[in-house]
């Protein structure tokens, strides 16, 4: 990096404190960033890098009111004063939502929004859409609506907009949070190719390191508590117990060398799996000292899915979502679906749930044909949790939304508040029984959502995305309870989830949907380690298995698994 | 879904191919000349040209039936209870009282009533067929733009573009919060008591509602930082230009706007009486 050049953002002893706020959300933040860096920053939820990203784009203070102190410039120049717009001629912001900043009614129009607002004359607007459109690979998609575009699609449009008025700094806020992993993959790849042939300022905003870490960074920033703890390149970063402490989750094959007496040093080269130096022997001897893998027994089964075939049109001109699709759970498993956008999981779901009536095919629940059922019925066997809590919660108070689902079945109150408490017990959430549900964290309105599924006492629980958003930590936290809910109750989960760490710890059996077919129903470690079934369902292969390839063992697939298993051991601790 | 509301329906025809503005100025010429005039005449030629509009759209009436039927149904409503409110509205119009038939009490029949009656009808049909050819043969985008050009201010023009990105969203939370309020005993149909039903709406309207503010602050910040609302004027990507068909088109509408209303008027009553041989 080359010092004697000004930089083009400068913190220095920076502090914000937003009004509605106590204490102060960003404490002494002092941070140089050169023109032509690309720079990630990474941090717990709560850290405050999203605040950090706002002070940079103006967001902070001018959206978002509050206490501001020591300096903050961009190009040379004080920020105090400066408008959103003065801003925006200099940071170009992704904002992490892809179909929430959709705001025009179709592609093109979103490219040349930034654009009509500057007053650029119509004939001049278009060829330089078209322009932009090819840059990210979206040209044939211009008349298309936000509807008929993929979040990855609607993210590349965002970004053609955001390079409309040739800012000098990119600004990317949680990029990967609402993409598939092979997605995320391409998004890291279009974002490094665009620095290299622009030479713009990239700062990236994440905590999924590893995934960022696909394409390299100059530095990375951590950001704990309001306060930066740490400014160093990757290499260093990752050879040091800083991630963990933060509650970042370092790359899967550094933790694996790491437990085969090969700890990540900045010579070897950490930042990716193809390049880290290590000694085969040593992992090898490692992964021969682990037991064998105990063999699960399957429960009986509970849910048998029979050749269940969806679709929305009924002229049967469009293909069909669901494709004769047949499968069976058993009582107690822990069973993940996955796939792409539109591949025909949350239709599964809904149709399991009662939602949607399928086109042909049956289902049966416990041997009982569900199509009997109406859907008040079926929830009393099968629960459906909502990706997002918002849109479940429909009390102000904890204990009248867990109880919802009785009183309107009518069981008398002394036992409804019986079977509330005790769904609050289990969720953790009992002490806080008579709050108001707007005093509760992302994290915790999710477990009131899954009280007020519990208390109705299902067989099955489907949870779509029950991560989404979510950071290592809270992550974790969520689905160890998940966890421990199915061991100690026995519940069956089915889980739709794009993320792969998910599948891997926490799920037993992976269903993979693609164009509606069910094309794998296998072990998750199998699954990921299997190339065709990770194109075809746009996942991504884990890098363990390359670890394991590198290494020449002998079973890729066996050790991803018996890794997946002391890990999650060593993490207990 | 897309049978359900009345939507743009790309096709190649002279329609589709005059700019947005146009057809807007056109519009609202055509809906006032419609709501003031009561000459049969101007009426039934507007009824006809409404009717070859509808014709050189090319638009299916399968692909419209369901709006079809629900202003049918609306326009047949509104004629029986025109009668039944003010069986004597058109001898009142017209001032002379020709009987055809006696009916019960107040209830005559009255050729003048039949008559006024028939120009109601007549109504519908001048606006209903450009309404409909307004809104499928012009993209949505182009709606905003329209607007705009015509005087409305940008910010105002704008939020009727985002009402139509965020419509198809919104409707798709509302199916899913239902269903799942549904799950848990959320009860809306008729066998339920009014107040239980009206407890069951707000237990999905509710979330809907926190749901959408949450999008709405989203879309406002990814909007300012993209500068809206930095000047006071924007220009549009979408939009045709303004051709020589679109003036003449204009100019068509302007003129017979001008001759309907002076036909109408030019003996100080809107209304033509073929029952005083005038």
């Amino acid at each position: 990096m080359n010092t004697e050049t000004k930089p083009i953002l400068a913190f220095s002893a920076f502090s914000f404190k937003y009004t509605a706020q106590k204490e102060a959300t960003l404490h002494d933040i002092t941070l140089n960033i050169f023109p032509g860096e690309k720079i990630l920053i990474v941090g717990p939820s709560g850290s405050g890098k999203s605040t950090l990203g706002n002070c940079i784009n103006g967001l902070v203070p001018n959206a978002f009111p509050g206490t501001v102190s020591g300096r903050f410039e961009v190009g040379g120049e004080t920020t105090e004063g400066k408008s959103i717009f003065d801003l925006s001629a200099l940071v170009g912001t992704v904002l992490q939502d892809p179909d929430g900043q959709f705001v025009a009614l179709n592609a093109g129009e979103d490219i040349a929004f930034a654009l009509e607002n500057e007053c650029v004359p119509q004939n001049e607007m278009v060829p330089r859409v078209a322009d932009l459109a090819r840059l990210v690979a979206m040209e044939p998609h211009l008349d298309k609506s936000p509807q008929d575009l993929s979040g990855g699609q609607k993210q590349r449009i965002t970004l053609a907009g955001v390079l409309t008025n040739d800012a000098p700094i990119l600004l990317f806020d949680e990029p990967l949070a609402n993409l598939d992993p092979a997605t995320g993959k391409q998004a890291m790849e279009l974002i490094d190719d665009l620095h290299k042939t622009t030479g713009k300022t990239v700062i990236i905003i994440e905590h999924r390191l590893e995934d960022v870490l696909h394409r390299p960074v100059d530095r990375i920033v951590v950001l704990e508590n309001g306060r930066i703890t740490a400014d160093l390149p990757p290499a260093d970063i990752l050879s040091r117990p800083i991630l963990s402490r933060a509650g970042i989750r370092e790359p899967l094959y550094l933790a694996a060398l790491r437990y085969a007496g090969e700890p990540p040093a900045p010579e070897k080269h950490p930042q990716q799996v193809e390049t880290v130096a290590f000694s085969p022997a040593k992992l090898a001897a490692w992964d021969a000292a682990q037991p064998e893998e105990a063999h699960q027994t399957r429960g009986k089964p509970i849910l048998a899915l029979d050749t269940l075939s969806f679709s929305w049109d009924t002229a049967g001109t469009a293909p069909p979502v669901l494709d004769r699709v047949s499968l069976t759970l058993h009582a107690g498993e822990r069973v993940s679906l996955v796939g792409k956008n539109g591949a025909g999981k949350s239709t599964l779901a809904k149709i399991v749930c009662g939602f949607e009536t399928p086109s042909s095919g049956s289902l049966y629940f416990d041997g009982e044909d569900l199509s009997r059922l109406s859907i008040k019925e079926r929830a009393g066997k099968i629960g459906y949790v909502m990706q997002n809590p918002n849109q479940m919660i429909s009390h102000p108070m904890i204990f009248d939304e867990v109880a919802f689902g009785l009183r309107n079945r009518g069981v008398p109150a002394q036992e409804a508040e019986q079977r509330v408490h005790e769904a609050l017990e289990t969720c953790g959430l009992f002490p806080f029984r008579n709050w108001p549900i707007s005093a509760l964290s992302f994290g915790q309105k999710k477990r009131v959502t899954i009280a007020s599924i519990l208390v109705l006492n299902p067989e099955l629980i489907i949870l779509d995305e029950p991560t989404a958003g979510q950071d290592f930590r809270h992550y974790t936290d969520i689905m160890d309870f998940l966890e421990s809910l199915n061991s100690t109750t026995g519940l069956s989960l089915l889980m739709i989830t794009h993320d792969m760490h998910l599948m891997l710890e926490y799920t037993t059996r992976a269903m993979v949907l693609s164009d509606g077919k069910l094309i794998a129903d296998d072990t998750p470690a199998k699954i990921l380690t299997n190339d065709d079934i990770i194109e075809q369902a746009s996942l991504k292969r884990t890098s363990l298995y390359d670890l394991a390839l590198r290494a020449g063992l002998s079973h890729p697939d066996g050790f991803v698994q018996r890794f997946i298993e002391y890990d999650r051991k060593e993490r207990r601790r | 879904m897309s049978s359900f509301m009345l939507a743009y329906i790309p096709r190649k025809t002279p329609l589709h191919a005059l700019c947005g503005t146009t057809k807007f100025v056109f519009f609202i010429l055509w809906s006032v000349l419609a709501m003031i005039t009561y000459d049969t005449r101007i009426m039934l030629i507007m009824a006809a040209v409404s009717a070859v509009v509808f014709v050189v759209s090319r638009t299916r009436f399968s692909e419209i039936s369901f709006i079809v039927k629900f202003l049918v149904v609306f326009m047949m409503v509104n004629l029986v209870t025109i009668y039944l409110f003010e069986p004597e509205q058109g001898v009142l119009v017209y001032g002379t009282r020709t009987v055809l038939a006696e009916g019960f009490g107040r209830y005559t029949l009255t050729a003048e009533q039949l008559f006024y009656e028939f120009n109601v009808l007549l109504k519908y049909n001048m606006v209903v067929p450009v309404a409909i050819v307004l809104i499928v043969t012009t993209q949505p985008s182009e709606f905003a733009s329209s607007l705009n050009r015509i005087g409305v201010p940008y910010t105002v023009a704008y939020a009727v573009s985002l009402t139509l990105r965020y419509i198809p969203d919104i409707q798709r939370d509302f199916r899913d919060i239902s269903r799942a309020q549904q799950a848990r005993g959320v009860e809306l149909s008729r066998k339920n008591s009014f107040r239980k039903r009206l407890k069951g709406a707000a237990a999905i309207l509710l979330p809907l509602i926190f749901s959408s503010l949450a999008r709405i602050d989203t879309i406002s910040q990814a909007m300012e930082l993209r500068g809206f609302g930095k000047h006071r004027k924007r220009t549009w990507y979408s939009g045709k230009p303004f051709t020589r068909t679109d003036a003449a088109v204009v100019c068509i509408g302007v003129l017979f706007f001008a001759f309907g209303a002076w036909f109408t008027f030019r003996d100080g009553n809107r209304f033509y009486n073929p029952f005083t041989g005038r």
